[in-house]
């Protein structure tokens, strides 16, 4: 399978990439780790007349402390978040996570910021980045802005990024105690329901994903929580008309797997 | 477009159209067909070659992403004519039946084994999971990878 003609640019900075964002329009994509946007070229599902290829940029594969943050250049892949001490050590919940995405093969490639820019309904960073409540950090013609985890994804492959955006890092807060509970999809690996989970005394936060087609704050479970044994059958209050159904899973079984999944969570 | 790869430790340039893969770079400009494409899609790993020093599917990277890179693929792991251990290792414990899979779970396993010499069968199993063996000899590549961790703490 070949993918549709294409020009091939390799930016070698950020503003050079977004000048070629707004050069090339909607023409154009990024292209990080290609691990999910090359194999859509070859289904023709996405035919880019123009890919930018932003590996080469220095400064955007880099993984600091910042005071109590962590900041994680988005063309970091998921094997250099898995390898990375400051992140086992200080948001281990984002290295147990990664640990699990597809395969070693597709780990040494694929990068975080693509996964989320990408916002597959069944990818598993989105959880984590809402219950985190991380930052994602972009910059397009107009500048930089930072957007709150829980204001990026809009929808199924679709977040609040504009069309000369481009992700530069990804700013979490330290977590001690957080989790990620994932039920596989038996072939791919994706998850089929994914629930991150971060505590901090009596009050929790939620992120699920997997679920509906954009990954949600499950706030019905996170207001239940110090009060209730029984927080986690709330998993998917309120979203029971935005269910997904495929062939692992119709809605009745994705909300039983994400009450479970987030009882689990809970408990860990 | 213009690229300089080092393959197996000699250099070749070319002109290569962007949209073609690595995989299909090797097969078919260089003519490296110990490469094997299998589902062509990301999903099997018999096209699994090293990228500098990692394992990654030949079939899902650009030849133009590797410009400037260092490839190793599986005719490269022998020295002259004497097999790498994990080579000798799969021929010993019956590693291989059709042999499809083998080049890409020969070069996965080496990318496990560098990562973690002493790997328990989990261990193994997990870090094979983007390798497919449709012959489902499983068994006896787990077996395989075991005898090749031990020949190469030796
Ligand atoms: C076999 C297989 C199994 C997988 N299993 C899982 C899994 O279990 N869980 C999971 O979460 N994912 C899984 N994935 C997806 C994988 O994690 C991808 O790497 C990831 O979704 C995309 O990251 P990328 O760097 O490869 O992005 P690319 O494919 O390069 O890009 C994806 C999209 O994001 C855009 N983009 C990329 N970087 C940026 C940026 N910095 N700013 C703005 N836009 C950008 C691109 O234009 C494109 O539209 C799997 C993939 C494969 C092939
Ligand atoms: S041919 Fe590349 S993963 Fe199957
Ligand atoms: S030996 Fe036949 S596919 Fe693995």
């Amino acid at each position: 399978m070949i993918p549709a003609k294409f020009e091939y640019i390799k930016a070698s900075s950020v503003s050079e990439a977004i000048g070629l964002l707004e050069k090339h329009g909607d023409d154009a994509k990024i292209l990080s780790g290609g691990h999910s946007l090359i194999p859509a070229m070859k289904l023709r599902l996405s035919r880019p007349e123009v890919l930018i290829d932003i590996n080469g940029i220095s400064g955007m594969n880099s993984i600091t402390e910042d005071g109590n943050e962590i900041l994680i250049g988005a063309n970091c892949t998921h094997a250099d978040i898995v390898n990375s001490d400051l992140i086992n050590s200080e948001l281990n919940i984002l290295a147990s996570t990664a640990k699990h995405i597809g395969d070693i093969q597709v780990r040494n490639r694929g990068t975080i910021g693509g996964s989320l820019a990408h916002a597959d309904p069944a990818a598993d960073y989105p959880a984590v980045v809402l219950a985190c409540d991380a930052k994602i950090e972009v910059e397009g013609k107009s500048g930089k802005r930072t957007i709150p985890a829980t204001e990026f994804f809009l929808g199924i492959f679709t977040t609040a990024l504009a069309e000369d955006e481009i992700i530069t890092a990804i700013r979490f807060p330290k977590v001690a105690n957080g989790n990620y509970q994932k039920f596989f999809q038996s072939a791919s690996r994706f998850a089929v329901v994914g629930v991150a989970c971060v505590k901090d005394g009596n009050s929790v936060k939620v992120g699920v994903t997997g679920v509906a087609g954009t990954p949600y704050r499950a706030t019905a479970v996170e207001d239940a929580y110090s009060g209730s044994s029984d927080a986690a059958s709330h998993a998917v209050d309120g979203l029971e008309d935005e269910l997904m159904s495929d062939h692992f899973a119709d809605e009745e079984y994705r909300a039983h797997l994400a009450k479970v999944m987030v009882k689990k969570a809970l408990e860990a | 477009m213009q690229i300089s790869v080092t393959i197996n430790g000699k250099t070749y340039a070319h002109d290569v159209e962007p949209r073609i893969s690595l995989a299909q770079y090797l097969r078919e400009t260089l003519n490296l067909t110990g490469t094997h494409i299998g589902c062509d899609t990301s999903g099997c790993g018999s096209c699994t070659v090293h990228v500098d020093g990692a394992s990654a599917k030949a079939c899902t990277l650009l030849a133009v992403q590797v410009d400037g890179c260092e490839i190793k693929t599986i005719e490269g792991m022998a020295n002259g004519s004497e097999m790498h251990p994990i080579q000798e290792a799969f021929k010993e414990n019956h590693g291989l039946q059709c042999g499809f899979c083998t080049p890409g779970m020969v070069m996965t396993a080496a990318d496990i084994l560098k990562n973690n010499p002493n790997p328990s069968e989990e261990e193994i199993r997990h870090g094979l999971e983007g390798n497919f063996c449709r012959c489902t000899g499983y068994h006896n590549i787990v077996k395989s990878i075991q005898h090749a961790a031990e020949k190469m703490n030796a």
